[in-house]
């Protein structure tokens, strides 16, 4: 278990002073795949760094099984780190080693003796599924396969935390996913517990049990992954994870019209209702909408008709019941 | 004129030459290694930041750089001669050539370091590497092929600094140069001392750029 307590960091620089994280309080249970998100320059970085001391909180605890971090000694902080392994955004492996000597250099400086080291380095290669890699160097490897080693290396010591910061931002998109279906698998079969600073919404929904939104220094809101993404209650929970324009089309050939829905409007059937109040039949181009607690959010892309009688209906509707519109296609300078 | 006696001369010259210049070369690296890691390690973005040992040991570093090395040469010949027992022949051209050379690697090796991407430094921490496992099992073997590159171009400089030493009595291809092609004005000797030392400088240069490749596991 980790446990955040009041957590600070400011940086000095001559006579100005950065806040880079700030009271920040924060529970870790053993097993939980705990997802921190926030845009960047939020203070996630210097968050997970402050986790393993990489920096050193200027105020608050970090205790972790029970042992605040800042009160052991130098040599007992670098004991620490190795049941608390790290992955990077941009893999930060060894050049000059292969991968099985990437591995190999966690369990080296712990002082296990090469040959053991080797053994446990080819089981966790079959573990990342990259058995056949070990005489690779890292250039010779694809970024989602660099990862794949970075993370044989942070599990070679048998952590019991793994801390990842944004170890998927630099992937595609389908390269992220089986980076992040194998972290989950880690998480099941051995029982690490993962702590996940992103700004990505679908890494979190794709692997997190659990959320902190992070924004301005400030942890601002937290909880488990369905309620939050359920109900979000902070402005910058709701811009992270609301849906936007993704998924609705681009008016094409049509003249069209691109309801918002941002929150103002109430869920009701506003497009049966248009229907029959305006009597016109609506073609719906695409919608990509959710329903929050009561309140519509997304946006939506209908056809207008030929005649502009009835688009002045529809549009007098809309206003009616304040919902947001944006006329495109032809003829839209 | 080139007779049997002259390449005899030449051929001891440069034995001479290559003794002074590796001797110094390995002891210059002795020396400077650990220059160049303090420096990196105590700079403001290394691991063990310190201000103090990094100002003082750069300005010390910088001195030596800056004195002319056939003056540094002749001021520390009372030295030199306290360290071996004489002023005159190879052995005691390798102290003042240590003395010039050793800052200059120490910067070389600094720079070397330095171009090491931090994000590899932080993840050897995040794994509770000590700071000297970090020096010797991620700084310089992560450099190493920058390093050999540097060693290329120190050899280079040391062997321009030991044909200096000629004219003060230090042996070698520089004394031939001096006491024949100068002195003697024969300018075919001096042509013969010139070829020579760029012949060695140019194995030097491609022996340590082909090692430097051929180590470098960041070239596919």
């Amino acid at each position: 278990m980790i446990e955040l307590k009041h957590l600070s960091k400011v940086y000095t620089n001559g006579q100005t002073k950065v806040e880079a994280i700030r009271d920040i309080n924060l529970t870790i249970e053993d097993g939980d795949i705990f997802g921190i998100i926030g845009l960047s320059g939020a203070g996630k970085s210097t968050l997970i760094r402050c986790i393993n001391f990489l920096e050193r909180p200027t105020e608050g605890q970090v205790i972790f099984d029970g042992v605040d971090l800042g009160t052991i000694t130098h040599r007992e902080l670098l004991k620490k780190r190795q049941s608390m392994s790290m992955i990077f955004q941009s893999f930060n492996l060894l050049s000059q080693r292969t991968a099985l000597g990437n591995i190999c250099y966690p369990l080296e400086i712990s002082g296990v003796d090469k040959k053991e080291a080797r053994e446990r380095a080819r089981e966790l290669l079959k573990v990342v599924g990259l058995a056949d890699k070990e005489k690779s160097y890292p250039v010779q490897l694809s970024g989602g396969q660099q990862q794949r080693i970075a993370i044989a290396r942070a599990l070679a010591t048998n952590p019991k935390v793994l801390l990842c910061d944004e170890a998927t931002s630099a992937l595609d998109p389908n390269t992220t996913s089986s980076i992040l279906e194998l972290l989950k698998e880690i998480n099941r079969s051995m029982g690490v517990t993962i702590i996940v600073i992103t700004h990505e919404m679908k890494v979190i929904e794709q692997i997190c049990n659990k959320v902190a939104v992070i924004d301005n220094s400030r942890i601002v809101e937290e909880g488990p992954v369905t309620e939050v993404f359920t109900a979000p209650k902070s402005q910058i929970a709701k811009q992270l994870i609301l849906p936007t324009n993704q998924g609705v089309p681009e008016a094409e050939g049509f003249r069209c019209l691109r309801l918002v829905f941002d929150g103002t409007s109430a869920f009701e059937p506003i497009i049966s209702g248009l229907s029959r109040s305006c009597d016109t039949n609506v073609n719906i181009l695409g919608a990509n909408t959710r329903n929050i607690d009561g309140v519509a959010y997304g946006q939506m892309l209908i056809q207008l008709p030929e005649d502009e009688a009835v688009t002045a209906r529809i549009k007098e509707y809309l206003d009616q019941k304040n919902v947001k519109y944006k006329e495109e296609g032809l003829n839209v300078g | 004129m080139l007779d049997n006696a002259m390449i005899a001369l030449l051929g001891t010259s440069i034995w001479e030459t290559l003794y002074m210049v590796i001797v110094s070369m390995i002891l210059s690296y002795a020396i400077g290694i650990p220059i160049g890691v303090i420096l990196n390690i105590t700079s403001k973005d290394g691991i063990c930041p310190n201000r103090p040992v990094n100002a003082v040991l750069g300005v010390i570093v910088n001195i030596f750089r800056s004195i002319p090395f056939l003056i540094l040469l002749i001021w520390m010949l009372p030295v030199t001669e306290a360290i071996v027992g004489t002023m005159v022949g190879p052995t005691s051209v390798i102290v003042p050539l240590v003395v010039s050379a050793a800052p200059f690697v120490g910067r070389m090796v600094e720079s070397s370091l330095s171009e090491i991407d931090g994000g590899v430094i932080e993840a050897a921490q995040s794994m509770g590497s000590s700071s000297w496992q970090i020096i010797y099992k991620v700084l310089l073997p992560e450099a190493k092929p920058s390093l050999i590159i540097g060693a290329a171009i120190s050899i280079t400089t040391i062997l321009g600094y030991s044909a200096m030493a000629g004219i003060v009595g230090g042996g070698g291809l520089g004394a031939v140069a001096t006491n024949y092609g100068l002195y003697r004005y024969e300018d075919e000797i001096m042509l013969i001392t010139i070829v020579i030392i760029v012949v060695i400088v140019q194995i030097f240069q491609e022996v340590g750029m082909i090692t430097a490749k051929k180590l470098d596991k960041r070239l596919k």
